[in-house]
């Protein structure tokens, strides 16, 4: 019924995207890289604020409306392992850290999380990536990790 | 064959109104890497400002324009594959409401008053005449497609035991996908955003509406895609000088793509709050389940292809590939299919990098994103739309097409500028280069203190590019419009290519009839989908006031 080659490629094709799909559990399981978690709202989430847990444990709850981010700028010591927490107060906002593959959503009524550790020195740059109005290009924060030494 | 004055017209303005909007579509699409690129640091140029530019980019080249041409091109194909010409009126009343549609809200956005981009996420609020003009869009298009489905039922039950022809398959599969996901796309403007545009309620459910649009988002692409995969795989052999390899391949995907079109919106939503990571690695892996039917479709087409050549005297491993009518005029479609097929290649990949769950935290909503769907949407989607348009506009107004020479050329330049085009974004993206996003003024602007120096690189590839594709667009309007302006030297009429099959095929039962398909498809969406709307209500803490784009306080709205 049905011709041999396309059989093949039927299989192929099936086997390729087993290929993907491992390594994308690959990546969940040994590398630790998920997606965005889901808190359910609260309304203590909309205070922007950074908590020192322990000697290299933070959390930093921002609070992003148009335009920008509170805490704008943060500092943090190398070696460190940040909570990162967004919410939004206005319209829909995005969060992306260069070089970090950290990126979420402001959603207003709903909570962003994701876990992030900072093993280099340097200013790492967030910026919002959804259009929030006519102000979106301004949108920006940073994260200063041990630079200059503070 | 020949086809009534009646349904020419239709399909002809159908073809027409689009296809005039589509020059200011295109027009904005030289200006967002003009002004990306940080040529202007301005947030407007002759009065239209940088975001409401891309509104109106993306809703008339993603909406607009592949709505009206998937509905002209199935009234086409209906009536030459099934020899019935669609019903008179349902064809007018389809055709009324999807230029009214139209209309309001090219008006909406042409004022100013809609500039919130084609995803239109609330809480940003457009005037009510933008929300209400694109559901006028969406359901014209479904009075065509019930019109269709009373034809073919009619028809099927004439011709039990005859298999239903490729195209109408892939022209109903098409059209039902587009009605299920369009249903929650009107649940969200009708029952959610008009009342709420209109001050009637006060707050609505971000992540709901956010949910409901990528129900309909993702499914999307698919309507999209498919016009160009009936042409593939019904018209592109027969214009190489071949015969279809396996059109039981194509049947198969056709509803595989049923099946798996929408229960994977979700995977745009990696990033966001509220929904569950079980049901977002759900939908990425089904994400797969769906490029199943793309790697069935690149074999299929690609033997045809090669067995086309090889009737042309094409010998070799790949030398074969030479002996394909590339630049001739007669056959000026395969230019235009072939060009969106060798695009298609770089646009699937880029998608499964996309839908591959934490691989996609480096791209989401970067620059990445755009780059890649230039290569599909404005890839085959595009290309075949081009084409088609041309064709059928040539056929039937009975008149030759203007400078067909350039018009063998047009698809060529267009890939030429989509690959460098799109080069240039997502080497940015991979650089945390933000999409939708008016760079020139901060990020591409020496003077402000924002200033990223390393996306200057790719942003000028995207001016490159885009300079190359606005120039391949003007030419496709000179084209276009020519053809029109010709005299007509042939009677009107439709004659597409068809492709015969390689081998005899069997009509095998199953491929054949849509109601068991209907039934899994319903049931995937569902298991599917249950757990996302469900936590979108039950994880957003609270609903949220409408905004103005270019105010940070809500808008009150006044108590009675």
């Amino acid at each position: 019924m049905i011709d041999k080659y396309e059989r093949n490629v039927i299989i192929v094709a099936l086997l390729l995207s087993a290929l993907f799909i491992f390594s994308l559990f690959y990546a969940m399981g040994a590398r630790k890289a998920d997606v965005t978690e889901c808190l359910p709202y609260d309304k203590s989430y909309e205070t922007a604020r950074v908590n020192q847990i322990d000697k290299s444990t933070y959390q930093i709850f921002y609070v992003a409306r148009m335009w920008s981010f509170e805490p704008a700028i943060t500092y943090i010591p190398v070696g460190s392992e940040v909570d990162l927490f967004l919410t939004s107060q206005d319209v829909v906002h995005g969060f992306d850290i260069y070089n970090k593959n950290v990126n979420l959503m402001g959603v207003p009524g709903g909570v962003s999380k994701t876990t992030v550790r900072f093993d280099q020195p340097g200013v790492y740059k967030v910026v919002c990536h959804e259009f929030c109005g006519t102000g979106h290009q301004n949108m920006q924060a940073e994260i200063i990790v041990n630079y200059p030494k503070k | 064959m020949n086809v009534s004055r009646y349904l020419k017209n239709i399909i002809l303005i159908e073809l027409f109104v689009p296809v005039l909007l589509l020059t200011i579509g295109i027009y904005h699409g030289l200006m967002q890497v003009i002004y990306r690129a940080g040529v202007i640091h301005q947030a407007s140029v002759a009065k239209l400002d940088y975001y409401q530019g891309l509104t109106l980019h993306g809703v008339i080249n993603a909406i607009v324009l592949t709505t009206f041409f998937a509905v002209a091109f199935g009234h086409a194909t209906i009536a030459f594959f099934l020899k019935r010409e669609p019903g008179r009126k349902a064809s007018l009343l389809s055709l009324l409401l999807m230029v009214t549609g139209t209309l309001m809200a090219a008006a909406a956005m042409l004022s100013g008053k809609a500039s919130v981009l084609y995803t239109f996420y609330p809480p940003l609020k457009a005037h009510p005449a933008f929300y209400i003009g694109t559901a006028m869009l969406i359901v014209g298009s479904w009075v065509a497609y019930w019109d269709w489905s009373v034809i073919y039922v009619r028809w099927k039950r004439e011709h039990k035991e005859e298999n239903t022809p490729l195209a109408v398959i892939g022209t109903l599969v098409n059209f039902t996908i587009w009605f299920v996901c369009t249903l929650a796309v009107a649940y969200e403007v009708l029952v959610l955003l008009v009342p709420w545009s209109l001050g009637w309620t006060t707050g609505i459910n971000v992540m709901l509406a956010r949910t409901l649009f990528w129900f309909f988002g993702h499914a999307l692409v698919y309507f999209w895609l498919l016009p160009a995969y009936i042409m593939f795989y019904t018209m592109l052999p027969k214009l190489a000088g071949g015969k279809l390899y396996s059109g039981t391949a194509g049947r198969i995907a056709f509803f595989l793509f049923l099946l798996f079109s929408i229960p994977i919106g979700v995977h745009h939503q990696f990033g966001e709050p509220s929904i569950g990571r079980g049901v977002k690695l759900t939908q990425s892996l089904l994400t797969f389940a769906v490029a199943i039917p793309s790697f069935i479709t690149a074999f299929t087409i690609a033997a045809s292809l090669e067995h086309a050549a090889w009737l042309r005297g094409g010998r070799g491993l790949y030398s074969w590939i030479w002996k394909l009518p590339f630049f001739r005029k007669d056959v000026f479609l395969f230019g235009y299919l072939i060009n969106g097929l060798i695009l298609f290649i770089f646009g699937g990949l880029t998608g499964l990098v996309n839908a591959s769950y934490s691989l996609n935290n480096t791209v989401h909503n970067t620059s990445f994103i755009p780059g890649h769907f230039h290569l599909t949407v404005a890839g085959p989607v595009f290309l075949a739309i081009l084409g088609m348009s041309i064709f059928l506009v040539s056929q039937l107004t009975g008149k030759k097409i203007y400078l067909p020479a350039i018009n063998t050329i047009i698809p060529y330049l267009w890939t030429v500028g989509v690959l460098i085009f799109s080069t240039g974004l997502m080497w940015g993206g991979l650089m945390g280069e933000p999409r939708r996003t008016n760079m020139g003024l901060t990020y591409l602007n020496p003077a402000s203190e924002l200033y990223h120096s390393y996306w200057v690189i790719s942003s000028m590839l995207g001016l490159a590019g885009g300079g190359i594709m606005f120039a391949a667009g003007f030419l496709y309007f000179i084209v276009f419009f020519g053809t029109f302006l010709r005299k007509r030297s042939a009677a009107p009429m439709i004659d597409f290519p068809v492709s015969e099959s390689l081998h005899e095929e069997k009509r095998i039962p199953l491929f054949d009839t849509f109601r068991p398909w209907l039934v899994v498809m319903g049931f995937i969406i569902f298991m599917a989908y249950l757990p996302a709307i469900s936590d979108a209500l039950n994880n957003t803490g609270k609903k949220a006031p409408p905004y103005l784009p270019t105010d940070p306080t809500p808008i009150v709205t006044k108590k009675p």
